[in-house]
């Protein structure tokens, strides 16, 4: 682990990457300072067009609105020290992980037996295939009336979000698989179940893998939208952790503009730290498929 | 090789008859014949070798003998028995290559014992002898992808072996190596097959490969296909690809097979079809190599 860490921080890629980072913020720095720095006669020339568009005019237009980097940082130091802060994050964590657990537990077995029987493409595909196209979103209502619970509502709604893709993929990579492959096995000698075993399963590991984490991303893209609408499950305060979704929302509504932007990062690097994970595991799961 | 004092399971060579065997697919006026009324033996402990265009049919019956489809009419025997299904006493190694991606090459060769239960301690010395054999000791722990295109070869008719066929059919097996390789990959299956003198059914589209390898060889006219002449290829054995070269005998077989090509090719040239075109083109090749 040390040396591949080692690795990564000698890459130019990783300084490419911590580069191209960093000349954003400063961008996005000098942009929202505009207003400071820029004497309100420099937009009189502009005036009547950007009030046209509806922009407050001693500003630069669309970035000058968003608080500066600098602001977002103190405001998040200040956040951190917040017990309701981490509860949100626990909690949209929380969310994700069990409403993708519960895509994954039902989803690959779904997506196999679809693949493997056809008197399952038969009953259920037509189904499925008429619920797919049903954004996670449209389900927020009917969720919250149909489950007991919000914290229910808002966990299927999540699984609804990996559920569908994890299936296709599933169902796709199984029916991918070469037939040779099949009609080796059968020449040598297999049963149907060492077929499904040692054939079907691992070829369609990194369909499922590829599935899990595209499921992954549109777990938190969901996640967060469920909780802005739902109000942040059974105590919708920020002191009782709603999800990063409602800390969000809450900011919003509290006026704190620093705090969205905050939120917003926080998501992004909680969806990118489970990508991660994800494609840590999945390498360990498919060893053959690095070894090319 | 016995030195190494393996108990190697008793060779039983099998011979296949195809008898007025047709083969179509589609349904009503899309019905195409492929093959009709197809005969032919492929001989006891021989290697017998089919040669013809691409696009012939010749891995339809490849498929109809491995058991994978069902001939439309006639039947096809394995020792006097009509075949029903895939078996493991008739092995197949591909085109390019089916070793399972996701197994080391251990686990692609001991597969079919795996696969049936049978992972005895005679098999696993088996496994061992034929991973030695095939010159894959230092790659058992990889996988497929890590090999070259020869290796991956040579592991997949290990893998077919440890199963001990009456009957191994290879479809093309060398198609997609590079020249040097396909040479050494020639001489190495001519001398497995020279120690062992198993039933071998050998299909090819190269006349040089065929003739190289050949005890007999059967070539075939364009589709629907059928045998258009049985070729004895009486050169000794064992071959090396450097006296083939000079050998007249070789390129007398070799000539006789191309010109039954030729007329085949003209056949179909007049019939205008896409598959004539490439058959001119590949006779043409061949025909300025020699």
């Amino acid at each position: 682990m040390a040396t591949r860490l080692k690795t990564i921080m000698t890459s130019s890629t990783f300084w490419r990457g911590l580069a191209a980072i960093a000349v954003f913020l400063i961008l996005w720095e000098i942009g929202a300072r505009s207003k400071q720095w820029l004497a309100p006669e420099f937009f009189a020339p502009f005036k009547s067009l950007l009030g046209a568009m509806g922009f407050k005019r001693d500003y630069l237009p669309w970035i000058g609105a968003v608080p500066a980097p600098s602001t977002v940082l103190a405001t998040w130091a200040s956040v951190l020290g917040q017990k309701g802060y981490w509860q949100s994050w626990y909690m949209s964590f929380f969310r994700v992980m069990s409403g993708f657990i519960a895509a994954m537990i039902i989803g690959i077995p779904f997506g196999l037996m679809l693949a493997v029987s056809r008197m399952t493409r038969w009953v259920a595909f037509p189904v499925f295939e008429v619920l797919r196209p049903i954004p996670p979103l449209a389900w927020v209502p009917a969720s919250i009336i149909f489950w007991p619970t919000q914290e229910l509502a808002i966990t299927f709604i999540t699984f609804l979000g990996a559920f569908y893709t994890i299936v296709i993929n599933v169902l796709g990579g199984a029916r991918s698989i070469d037939v040779r492959y099949f009609q080796a096995a059968q020449s040598m000698g297999s049963s149907r179940w060492d077929i499904f075993r040692r054939i079907i399963l691992p070829g369609t590991l990194p369909s499922i893998v590829v599935g899990s984490a595209v499921g992954m991303g549109i777990t938190w893209e969901v996640v967060v939208a469920a909780e802005m609408i739902s109000g942040g499950g059974a105590s919708g305060t920020i002191g009782s952790g709603g999800g990063l979704g409602f800390f969000i929302w809450n900011s919003y509504v509290g006026g704190s503009y620093e705090q969205i932007v905050v939120g917003m990062i926080s998501i992004g690097i909680a969806g990118f730290a489970s990508s991660e994970l994800l494609r840590w595991l999945g390498r360990y799961a498919t060893p053959w498929l690095k070894a090319r | 090789m016995t030195a190494i004092g393996v108990a190697r399971p008793a060779i039983i060579p099998g011979e296949i008859s195809v008898r007025g065997v047709s083969k179509s697919y589609g349904a009503l006026h899309l019905r195409k014949e492929i093959v009709r009324d197809c005969s032919f033996t492929i001989e006891r402990g021989k290697l017998t070798v089919m040669v013809g265009p691409s696009g012939c049919g010749k891995s339809t019956l490849t498929r109809l003998i491995s058991g994978f489809e069902q001939p439309s009419r006639g039947t096809i025997l394995l020792d006097g028995e009509p075949i029903a299904g895939p078996n493991r006493d008739r092995l197949v190694v591909f085109q390019e290559t089916a070793l399972f991606p996701w197994m080391t090459t251990w686990d692609n060769i001991l597969y079919g014992p795996r696969a049936r239960g049978e992972l005895t301690k005679e098999n696993l010395a088996f496994a061992e002898f034929l991973l030695a054999k095939v010159g894959l000791q230092d790659f058992r722990d990889k996988y497929p992808g890590q090999l070259s295109g020869g290796m991956q070869r040579r592991a997949e008719l290990a893998r077919a072996m440890i199963n001990n066929p009456k009957v191994m059919i290879l479809d093309e097996p060398f198609r997609g190596l590079d020249a040097m390789t396909r040479e050494l990959m020639w001489e190495y299956y001519a001398r497995l097959y020279e120690e062992n003198r198993r039933t071998n059914f050998f299909v090819t589209t190269d006349i040089d490969e065929a003739v190289f390898l050949a005890d007999r060889m059967l070539v075939m006219c364009n589709t629907p296909t059928q045998v258009r002449a049985v070729i004895e290829v009486d050169l000794p054995r064992p071959r090396k690809f450097a006296d083939l070269v000079e050998n007249d005998r070789a390129n007398d077989i070799k000539k006789q097979a191309l010109s039954i090509l030729h007329a085949e090719a003209m056949r179909s040239f007049s019939r205008g079809s896409k598959a004539a075109a490439d058959f001119v083109d590949a006779y043409l090749k061949r025909a300025n190599h020699s």
